[in-house]
């Protein structure tokens, strides 16, 4: 793989969100986990950006952090001119409530909720959201509404996870291995969507995975090995997710 | 509705089984709270307002026999407002249905045919007596039902000797008599004791009392202090024979209605309060799972955006809803409890009107009450939750912590199987959920036995009372002091077989700044009707010239063997003499002193003279014993002893079955809550546990074992616990909850109570635990295996 630096060109649009020195130290049971060691990231208006990492080279831990989920030990966070790394939980929460749209490798749908209702826990709390049918459509879900997480498919409980992460028309779009669990035919589907809203909606968008040729349809790509950025490279031309093979 | 509000419906849906059993409790506790408060209202506030429309008296003095006129000087005395003069008479009735006689109390009304100024009387059926017209009297109500006695009925009475039929004109009640306690007697019984009243002309006249009183009530001045005026009184009525004048607090029927509603406020209290404290122990146990297991939906919903307040807010609405359905049920089933509890004290005590009284104030109360227990036991889960950081949620939780229990550390690892060590190693990790599972189900014991504790003590009481302290068949009271030989014409009666003398000499005893009115009783000492026994339960001699106390006297006065006390005899006399307490005897009725008759008579200074006797009778005979008995003109009461035992199984058995099966099934809320709801967790949290040994090739029975092992120990552990904690609150409600100068409680507890109970938890225990072992079976062993933890 090309894991030549790119300088950022002058003419960029600014960054949307941006970190210096991340550190993050977690302690899991008795041992201390050095999940980040000085990470310098920047994401651009309307990028699509593919962090690349083996399992523990701290690329969920960054994609917490710049979603608002989690703190730094060391280091800063900013979105946009607002300094992130102080926040307190209330304003964590705003952050997220206003600006971020996740989605995790394990859907976290509310098993209890139907399609619709955990679309609905985010159009309830948002200002100007999508409906969550109309967010449902754009994952190509219209028809399955009524349906518990548990009537169905993986990819389809993805493509919830999706809709009500976009349903709130966010300003950053975060996925964190959105087709983990996924077999290749319904990832692919899963990525198209993810590209789509990218596209057409213009929402900033950081995907993780530990899957290289997904990073071919990234504007940029960064890999993250150990806790550092190991690499960083722009695609002169993204291909589609059905060009993909893996 | 929010998306958040129907995954509270769907989870609330979801934890049906154990939302229900939790509601249970909060039900148990709000019941307990809100029947006993309603009736512990309606009692005090239908007495409160008894005593004011009647003007019942402050203060009551019995006297031999003074003057009318001296009621313009007591009048007069500081702190008295006003002062009622009346002439009280026992006498004895003959009443058809019944063998032995019946006591029956006449109190005079004023001749002028006006209604008594105090403790008013009101008039249920009939008209008031004329004054004027021979033998006219009212009658109460209590008696009047008991022999179904009309206005125009007549009642045969022995007045001085005489026959006398009184005529039923009218049916009253009395603030007097709310409970109507005959004299000596420990059991109201409204078939042998009937309160009568009279125009006070006819009464003097056929007592020779005309122009004279006997007994005295009095109504103090505002503000000023009933000990006062009983001082006052005792001053001025020691030349007329005054039996000591005492404060309302004291007079009987005031005693024990105050008494019930002392304890019935006691117990809106404490039993409330043990269920609400289970109930917040099942809150936290069931939503720290609940928490537990939402861990990654707690994640995902803070990642949406939800801020800790909603959340937090989220999952007390899920208690609220719980602990509000078992509020309303609380509260439907404590007003139902209430009024049957009502309906029992309807029957004991005689007020006018008994009203229900459950407001908006107690409900609001019971709700708020029980609101604020379950957010105690929900405050920790949920900080739990709001602590929780959404990027740390989303990561499964780390392995807990795990140790080799202690047995194990020292070597001795064959002696557990693995699935006996999953069990013990949990309930090391966690000995504070087992201690307090245990505490819980050890109060559900606890209730229980403390329901029935009382039987056990009345019925040993009774045995001691009945079989070693009376032991005659007859107690015969006397209407006034006659010579010992006067026993011969009882002896004389065919089918008594034998007598003892007996004599009550009503005395104050003092010593130091102490002082009690009560009576000493004189015994002989070779006799063996009545006896007096010690602490260890054997019988004491009345040898020598000392006085023997019972233990409670003895405490009241600060005094102990060896110790002197003044003796102040309470008649126009005034007698005042030393004596030396030679004895403690153990004395569960009353408070009283007791000596040899014949030093009793050198103490206070006259002949060998008696005022009743124990009488053994054949008992083939004793219809004839007692129509001979009523024809003697000094014979005020004959009080049967079994009578006493038979009284207490009526009144007292069909209560208590009562009691034990609602206590029963309170208790079995409380264990079924607690070992379901700790089944249903422990099977949450080991499903996955459980479904890979059931992969393993374990049995059902091994698995059992796992899930229901915690549950076993905390039950076994919980039932000795239990047992021990029933007795420290039978010794605690034995000392505290009953008038000790009208009784003591021996704090015994049968066997059968302990087992009762014991069995009823058990049970209870068993069967939730076999509820959540059925899910066993329906254990999905993919799917489990299959779910990311």
């Amino acid at each position: 793989m090309d894991v030549v630096a790119t300088p950022m060109p002058g003419n960029a649009p600014r960054p949307v969100l941006a970190t210096e020195g991340l550190t993050k130290v977690y302690r899991m049971g008795e041992v201390d986990v050095h999940a980040l060691r000085g990470v310098d990231f920047q994401l651009a208006e309307g990028e699509f950006v593919v962090l690349l990492g083996a399992s523990g080279s701290g690329k969920s831990t960054l994609l917490n952090i710049l979603g608002g989920l989690d703190v730094p030990t060391s280091g800063r966070v900013f979105y946009r001119e607002q300094e992130l790394t102080h926040a307190d939980e209330r304003a964590l929460t705003r952050y997220r409530r206003e600006h971020v749209g996740f989605v995790f490798q394990f859907y976290n749908l509310i098993p209890s909720l139907t399609a619709r209702e955990n679309v609905a826990l985010v159009t309830d709390i948002s200002p100007n959201p999508l409906a969550p049918e109309e967010a449902l459509s754009l994952v190509g879900l219209g028809t399955r509404l009524d349906h518990f997480p548990s009537q169905l498919s993986g990819g389809e409980q993805q493509r919830v996870a999706l809709a009500r992460a976009i349903a709130r028309r966010p300003d950053i779009l975060l996925c964190d291995e959105p087709t983990g669990a996924l077999d290749a035919k319904t990832g692919t589907a899963v990525l198209e969507v993810i590209a789509r809203i990218n596209r057409e909606l213009g929402t900033t968008t950081a995907v993780i995975t530990h899957n290289a040729p997904i990073a071919q349809m990234a504007d940029r790509v960064v890999t993250l090995a150990d806790g550092r950025i190991a690499g960083e490279h722009r695609n002169t031309e993204k291909k589609a997710p059905g060009e993909l093979s893996w | 509705m929010r998306a958040l509000e129907r995954k509270l419906l769907r989870d609330l849906s979801r934890l049906k089984g154990q939302g229900f059993t939790i509601a249970l409790v909060v039900a148990a506790g709000i019941a307990a709270y809100v029947s006993t408060l309603s009736v512990y209202r309606s009692l005090s506030e239908s007495q409160r307002a008894y005593y004011e429309r009647s003007r019942f008296a402050d203060v009551f003095v019995r006297l031999e026999r003074a003057p009318d006129a001296l009621l313009e000087r007591l009048e007069v005395l500081p702190g008295v407002a006003e002062v009622e003069a009346r002439q009280v008479e026992d006498v004895t009735l003959d009443m058809p249905g019944l063998p032995e006689p019946v006591v029956g109390r006449i109190l005079s009304v004023p001749g002028s045919g006006a209604p008594p100024r105090l403790n008013q009387l009101h008039l249920r059926r009939g008209r008031w007596v004329e004054p004027g017209r021979a033998n006219e009297v009212l009658v109460n109500e209590g008696f009047a039902k008991a022999h179904r006695l009309e206005p125009g009925d007549t009642v045969m009475a022995l007045v001085n000797g005489r026959r006398v039929a009184l005529r039923v004109v009218g049916v009253v009640l009395s603030p007097e008599y709310i409970f109507a306690l005959a004299p000596g007697s420990l059991f109201d019984d409204d078939r042998r004791f009937g309160i009568f009243w009279m125009d006070r002309d006819t009464l003097a006249s056929a007592f020779r009392m005309e122009g004279a009183f006997n007994d005295l009530v009095v109504r103090l001045a505002p503000g000023a202090r009933a000990e006062d005026v009983v001082a006052a009184l005792d001053r001025e009525l020691v030349p007329y024979g005054g039996f000591g004048a005492y404060p309302r607090a004291r007079q009987t029927s005031d005693r024990f209605v105050s008494n019930e509603i002392v304890q019935l406020r006691a117990n809106a209290t404490i039993v409330p309060l043990i269920f609400l404290g289970v109930a917040a122990f099942l809150v936290n146990v069931v939503l720290s799972r609940v928490v537990g297991t939402q861990r990654e939906q707690i994640a995902a919903l803070k990642a949406l955006g939800y801020s800790n307040g909603a959340l937090a807010a989220h999952y007390l609405e899920l208690v609220g809803v719980v602990v509000g359905l078992g509020s309303l049920l609380g509260v439907a089933l404590g007003a139902w409890m209430g009024r049957a509890l009502l309906g029992v004290y309807m029957d004991v005590f005689r007020f006018p009107l008994l009203a229900y009284r459950l407001d908006a104030g107690m409900v609001a109360g019971a709700v708020l009450v029980s609101a604020v227990s379950a957010s105690v036991g929900a405050l920790a889960a949920v900080r739990q939750t709001v602590r929780l950081p959404p990027a740390e949620a989303m990561r499964p939780a780390a392995p807990p912590s795990y140790r080799p229990t202690p047995l194990e550390r020292v070597g001795f690892h064959a002696l557990f199987s693995q699935g006996g060590r999953m069990v013990l190693r949990d309930l090391e990790r966690r000995p504070w959920r087992l201690l307090l599972t245990s505490l819980g189900i050890a109060l559900a014991v606890a209730i229980l036995i403390v329901g029935r504790f009382s039987g056990d003590a009345l019925r040993y009481l009774m045995d001691v009372q009945y079989g070693q302290v009376q032991r005659e068949d007859l107690a015969v009271a006397f209407t006034k002091s006659v010579p010992d030989r006067a026993r011969r014409e009882l002896e004389m009666i065919p089918g008594v077989r034998h007598t003892e003398p007996m004599r009550v000499v009503p005395v104050r005893l003092v010593a130091g700044p102490r002082r009690y009115e009560t009576a000493i009783q004189g015994l002989p000492p070779e006799g063996g009707l009545r006896r007096v026994m010690d602490t260890e339960g054997r019988p004491v001699p009345l040898r020598g010239e000392g006085l023997l106390l019972g233990t409670e006297l003895a405490r009241r006065l600060g005094v102990g063997l060896g110790d002197a006390v003044r003796v102040e005899v309470l008649d126009a006399g005034r007698t005042v003499r030393d004596a030396r307490v030679t004895g403690l005897v153990e004395e569960w009725l009353g408070t009283s002193a007791y000596m040899d008759l014949t030093e009793l008579a050198r103490l206070v200074g006259d002949d060998r003279v008696i005022t009743g006797a124990t009488l053994v009778v054949d008992r083939a005979q004793q219809d004839g014993v007692y129509a001979r008995l009523k024809a003697l003109p000094w014979v005020a009461s004959v009080t049967r002893a079994d009578l006493a035992k038979e009284l207490f199984r009526e009144q007292s058995e069909r209560f208590l079955t009562v009691l034990t099966f609602i206590l029963g099934a309170f208790a079995s809320a409380i264990a079924v809550g607690i070992v379901y709801n700790n089944a249903r967790v422990a099977l949450a949290v080991r499903s996955r546990d459980l479904a890979t040994l059931r992969v393993l090739g374990f049995t059902r029975r091994e698995i059992s074992l796992v899930l229901l092992g915690e549950m076993a120990v905390g039950l076994l552990l919980a039932l000795p616990l239990g047992m021990v904690l029933g007795k420290l609150f039978a010794e605690w409600v034995a000392r505290a909850a009953v008038d000790s100068e009208l009784y003591r409680i021996p704090a015994i507890v049968a066997p059968p109570t302990y087992a009762t109970a014991v069995l009823v938890v058990l049970v209870a225990g068993i069967l939730s635990a076999l509820l959540v072992r059925r899910r066993l079976d329906h254990l999905d062993l993919i799917g489990v295996l299959k779910t990311r933890e």
